[in-house]
C-alpha cells in the first residue's frame, strides 16, 4: 500500500514540476525577451508585472474553437499533441534532481531519456502530415530534415559523457561528474546544447515553423487547445534540454552545501540554461536551411567525433 | 563589429549576445501611456482649437483647408446707431465645425488667420466609435483652448522677433527735437 502511496506521490509531483517549470520559463521568456527589445512585455494580467499573462494566455486558448480541418487525417491530428507532449513528462521521470531525488530511478537512465525524447519530435512529423496543408506538410519535412541531422552529433556528444563516467545511469553519471569535466567535456556540452535546441526547433533553428514562410509549420492548421499544447511541449523541452544538460555536463547537484540543497543546485542550472535559450533566441536570426544542415554535418558531428576520440584517450589513460 | 574576413572566429557571436545582454539591463523605453501621458515635443499637432471671440467669420480658414473640412454659418448683425453715428454691422458666428475625419493636420487654416482664432493643442485623446462624430462643433473646439501652450520660446540662436526690435529700438534712440511748428507760407 505504502509504494502504491509513494508511486503516486512520484507521478504528482513530476506532474507539478512538468507544469510549473515550462510556464515559468514561458513567463521568463516573455519578460527577458521584452527587456532584451528594450520593451516591458505584459504588464497588467495579475497586477504585478503580468506575472499571470499565461494563465491568461492558457484561458484564452481553452476558450477557442478546436478545429479539425475537413481533409485532414482526424485521428493522426488529434493524437499529434499528445504525442508531441508526453513524452516530455515522461522523460522527466528518469532525471534526478538530487543525490537521491530522482521519480524512477534506471540504470539505463541515458537511453531511455535520449529514446523517449526523440518520439516528441513525432508530434510534429504527424501533425505536418496529418493537417492536409501544404505549409504544415513542409514545416514536418523540414522537421524530419533537422531531426535527421542533430539526432546525431546530440546522442555523440551524451555517449562521450556515458564513456567518461563508465555508466548510462543519469545518476552515476552525476555521482562520477568531477568539476574539471567541465573542460574535457566542453566541446560536447556545446554540441548537446546546440543540437538539442535544434531539436526543439527552438530559434535560431526554427527553420521548421518559420512563420514568415510556412505560416507556423505544422502547427499551422491547430487551433485552441491542441495548439496550447504543442506550445506547451516547446516549453517542456526546453526543460528536459536543460536539465538534462545540467545533469550530464553542468555536474547536476554538485555545489556548495550538495547534501541538503543539491536539488535546489540542479534547479539554478537548469534555469540559467533554460535564460540561455532565450538569449539566444532573442540575439540571434533564424539559420537558412542549407546553414542548418551544413552545421551539423560539417561543425556539430565532427566535433562531438573528435569529442569522443578525446574522451576515449584520457577515460584510458586515466 | 569588423567586417573583414581576419575577424576571431565567434566574434560576431559574441557581439551579438552582448547587444541583447546590455539592453536587457539598461531601463527599457516603453510609455506606459494610459497610466503615463507621454511627454509630447512642442508644437504637436493633437488637435485645432478655437478662440471664438477672435473669430470674425472671414471664411479665410474654410476656404484655404485643402480638403474643406470647416463649416461655418454666419450671419450679419446691425449695431444700432449711436448718437451723431451711423449704423454698423458685424458677423456673428452661428457655427464653426472642424470634420477631423477629413482634417489632415496641415495647419494651413491656424497660418492663414489673420485674427488669431485657431491654434494647435497638443491634446490627442478624442477618438470616436463612429467616423461621424469625429466632426467638432466650436463649443468643443473652444474647450480645447485651455489646453493650447504657451507659445515655446525662441531657439536659442534665433533672431529676435522683429516686434521686439522695433520696440528696443524705439526705446535707445535719442528723444525726437521739438519739430518746429511750420510756418505758415503766405499764399504766393
Amino acid at each position: 500500500m505504502t509504494e502504491v502511496l509513494e508511486a503516486a506521490l512520484r507521478v504528482v509531483l513530476v506532474l507539478g514540476v512538468f507544469l510549473v517549470l515550462p510556464l515559468l520559463v514561458g513567463q521568463t521568456e516573455h519578460k527577458a525577451m521584452a527587456h532584451m527589445q528594450s520593451r516591458l512585455g505584459p504588464m497588467y494580467a495579475g497586477g504585478f508585472h503580468g506575472w499571470a499573462q499565461l494563465v491568461a494566455d492558457g484561458v484564452k486558448f481553452a476558450q477557442k474553437e478546436d478545429i479539425v480541418p475537413a481533409a485532414a487525417d482526424r485521428t493522426v491530428f488529434k493524437l499529434a499533441p499528445a504525442v508531441a507532449l508526453i513524452p516530455y513528462l515522461v522523460v522527466l521521470v528518469a532525471i534526478p534532481i538530487g543525490p537521491s531525488m530522482v521519480a524512477q530511478k534506471l540504470d539505463l537512465g541515458l537511453f531511455f531519456v535520449l529514446a523517449v525524447m526523440a518520439v516528441g519530435v513525432l508530434g510534429a512529423l504527424m501533425a505536418g502530415w496529418a493537417s492536409a496543408n501544404k505549409f504544415s506538410l513542409l514545416g514536418g519535412l523540414r522537421t524530419a530534415a533537422q531531426l535527421m541531422a542533430y539526432e546525431l552529433p546530440f546522442i555523440l556528444a551524451a555517449a562521450s559523457v556515458a564513456m567518461a563516467a563508465g555508466t548510462v545511469s543519469l545518476t552515476g553519471i552525476v555521482e562520477a561528474w568531477q568539476p574539471w569535466w567541465l573542460l574535457w567535456q566542453l566541446p560536447g556540452a556545446v554540441v548537446f546544447f546546440v543540437a538539442g535546441l535544434a531539436e526543439l526547433q527552438r530559434p535560431p533553428f526554427d527553420m521548421p515553423v518559420a512563420d514568415s514562410e510556412i505560416i507556423f509549420g505544422a502547427f499551422t492548421e491547430y487551433t485552441g487547445l491542441r495548439f496550447a499544447l504543442f506550445l506547451l511541449a516547446e516549453y517542456a523541452g526546453i526543460v528536459v534540454l536543460c536539465a538534462l544538460t545540467t545533469v550530464l555536463f553542468l555536474g547536476g547537484w554538485h555545489g556548495p552545501f550538495a547534501d541538503e540543497l543539491g536539488w535546489l543546485w540542479t534547479l539554478i542550472k537548469t534555469m540559467a540554461l533554460a535564460f540561455v535559450v532565450i538569449w539566444l533566441r532573442v540575439s540571434y536570426p533564424r539559420l537558412r536551411e542549407d546553414q542548418l544542415q551544413r552545421l551539423a554535418w560539417q561543425g556539430l558531428v565532427p566535433v562531438t567525433l573528435v569529442q569522443l576520440a578525446l574522451t576515449g584517450v584520457v577515460a584510458v589513460a586515466k | 563589429m569588423s567586417q573583414s574576413g581576419k575577424a576571431i572566429p565567434g566574434a560576431g557571436l559574441l557581439q551579438g549576445l552582448i547587444v541583447t545582454m546590455r539592453t536587457m539591463l539598461h531601463r527599457s523605453v516603453t510609455d506606459q501611456y494610459p497610466e503615463v501621458k507621454p511627454e509630447l515635443p512642442p508644437r504637436s499637432r493633437g488637435v485645432i482649437a478655437l478662440l471664438e471671440e477672435n473669430c470674425t467669420s472671414c471664411m479665410l480658414c474654410a476656404r484655404e483647408c485643402p480638403d474643406w473640412c470647416i463649416y461655418i454659418d454666419s450671419h450679419k448683425e446691425t449695431i444700432p446707431a449711436p448718437p451723431g453715428g451711423r449704423e454698423r454691422q458685424r458677423n456673428v458666428l452661428d457655427r464653426f465645425a472642424i470634420d477631423f475625419s477629413l482634417c489632415m493636420y496641415c495647419g494651413i487654416c491656424i497660418d492663414v488667420c489673420p485674427f488669431d482664432a485657431l491654434f494647435w493643442s497638443p491634446e490627442f485623446e478624442y477618438a470616436e466609435l463612429d467616423i461621424r462624430n469625429m466632426t467638432h462643433e466650436k463649443g468643443r473646439l473652444g474647450e480645447w483652448m485651455a489646453t493650447v501652450p504657451a507659445p515655446p520660446p525662441h531657439d536659442h540662436h534665433a533672431p529676435r522677433p522683429k516686434e521686439v526690435d522695433a520696440a528696443l529700438k524705439s526705446l535707445d534712440a535719442p528723444a525726437r527735437p521739438e519739430r518746429p511748428a511750420r510756418k505758415a507760407e503766405p499764399a504766393g
